[in-house]
């Protein structure tokens, strides 16, 4: 079987990629965030996970305004770093498990999650910034990943609480496949932050402190915060942080706390990680 | 949750423009427009001439005027989303974080210091009704 062995959940910040590739992530500005993110690098380096699950949101990159899945998942061999408006990152292309991924969607669709399969895409700063976060400038991506792109744009965007229920959906699948794996799930994206509009720039460090908490909790409280509150107390953009819920949904009732790392400001936006290991009951 | 209520809600936010059904599909082709300037050939003809290139699209007159005059609030007003107006300042080489303080009442320098000072406070902004 595939083993879910870890959750992460990660900024992913266009910003911290530009940094990355052009070499500035212990400058003044980039060093304190990047600092956060120095002992889950090591930790990868020891857990060397199979398979990343990795939830995101597209930027507008391979989806238009045209096709709008709430949610989608990658289940391609191979995907390409997107052309952004500025040229695509100079990264090693991602490589999909399409065994995994095709599994996943069948299970999942069973199990009455209606997800889109999509078989080729671009995979922008929402993906790939999160990898270079975790495993630094490789020649070549240390795992195989499964893009799983959720709409967090036009709404209404998936609830909290579908999104909780998928992620346990998805471990409930991982766990029927017959190959044994170590498979980590990403949940990407936030934390509070408004790109837009004369409220640009709203940023809320003890709300987001207390998601991180919720997030490490021994409930599901977590999962039924509205949209209208992530609305009105993260910017617009915060919502984002429904796709944690995803991740955290996947490693079931109890969790440890491995690692937590919260900074402001990155560009328009507050910086927030943590690493969490799934307890058996 | 009704969906009538559920949308509502979302115009009592201070100083936010939350991007749902009829934004998108006013903003459609506004839209549509930014993401093609993900394409270099095409980033090439708009950087030869903006006007032409815009009325390549169905746009409404509004609309190209608020790309032409970068006036990303209006765009905003007119269906735009800012992941895909965020097409059109890449090409214009501007930084995200200085797009956003173009929408508020801030200068650049301005906006990157009250983002190193800890951000917009979310007190006074997170309700119009509710003043809270």
């Amino acid at each position: 079987m595939a083993r879910i062995t870890a959750g992460v959940g990660s900024s992913h910040v266009p910003l911290l990629g530009v940094a990355v590739d052009q070499g500035k992530t212990r400058d003044e500005y980039f060093g304190p965030i990047f600092a956060g993110y120095d002992w889950t690098k090591k930790w990868e380096e020891e857990e060397k996970p199979d398979v990343v699950i990795l939830v995101y949101n597209d930027h507008a990159s391979a989806f238009d305004a045209n096709v709008i899945p709430t949610f989608a998942i990658g289940c391609g061999e191979r995907y390409k770093p997107a052309d952004e408006g500025w040229g695509p990152r100079p990264v090693p292309d991602v490589e999909g498990h399409a065994d995994l991924a095709w599994h996943i969607a069948q299970c999942l669709i069973l199990d009455e999650f209606d997800m889109t399969i999509i078989n080729e895409m671009d995979v922008d700063h929402g993906l790939t910034v999160p990898l270079s976060m975790m495993f630094g400038q490789p020649e070549k991506w240390p795992c195989k990943v499964v893009p799983l792109a959720v709409n967090v744009v036009t709404y209404p965007v998936p609830s909290g609480n579908r999104c909780w229920a998928l992620g346990e959906a998805i471990a409930r699948a991982a766990e029927s496949f017959p190959e044994d794996l170590n498979v980590q799930i990403w949940g990407t994206g936030g934390m509070s932050h408004q790109l837009q509009g004369p409220r640009a720039g709203l940023l809320n460090r003890e709300w987001d402190n207390r998601f991180l908490d919720m997030l490490e909790a021994d409930n599901d409280d977590v999962r039924h915060i509205p949209h209208i509150e992530y609305l009105r107390e993260t910017g617009s953009e915060g919502i984002e942080m429904v796709m944690w819920l995803i991740m955290r949904g996947a490693l079931g009732k109890k969790v440890k706390r491995l690692h937590r790392h919260y900074h402001i400001p990155c560009s328009n936006t507050a910086i927030g990680h943590i690493v969490l290991e799934p307890l058996s009951e | 949750m009704n969906i009538h209520e559920y949308l509502e809600e979302f115009e009592d936010i201070p100083g936010t423009r939350v991007y749902t059904a009829v934004r998108a599909r006013k903003g459609y082709h506004l839209n549509q427009f930014a993401m093609s300037l993900m394409k270099a050939e095409n980033r090439k003809r708009w950087k030869a001439g903006e006007r032409a290139y815009l009325d390549e699209w169905p746009l409404t007159e509004d609309q190209k005027l608020a790309v032409l005059a970068r006036d990303y609030n209006r765009m905003l007003e007119l269906g735009g989303n800012i992941y895909f107006l965020s097409k059109i300042f890449s090409t214009d080489g501007i930084p995200f974080a200085e797009a956003c303080s173009t929408m508020t009442d801030m200068t650049f320098p301005e906006y990157r210091q009250m983002m190193l000072d800890g951000g917009r406070s979310p007190d006074g902004n997170r309700s119009i009704k509710g003043g809270y």
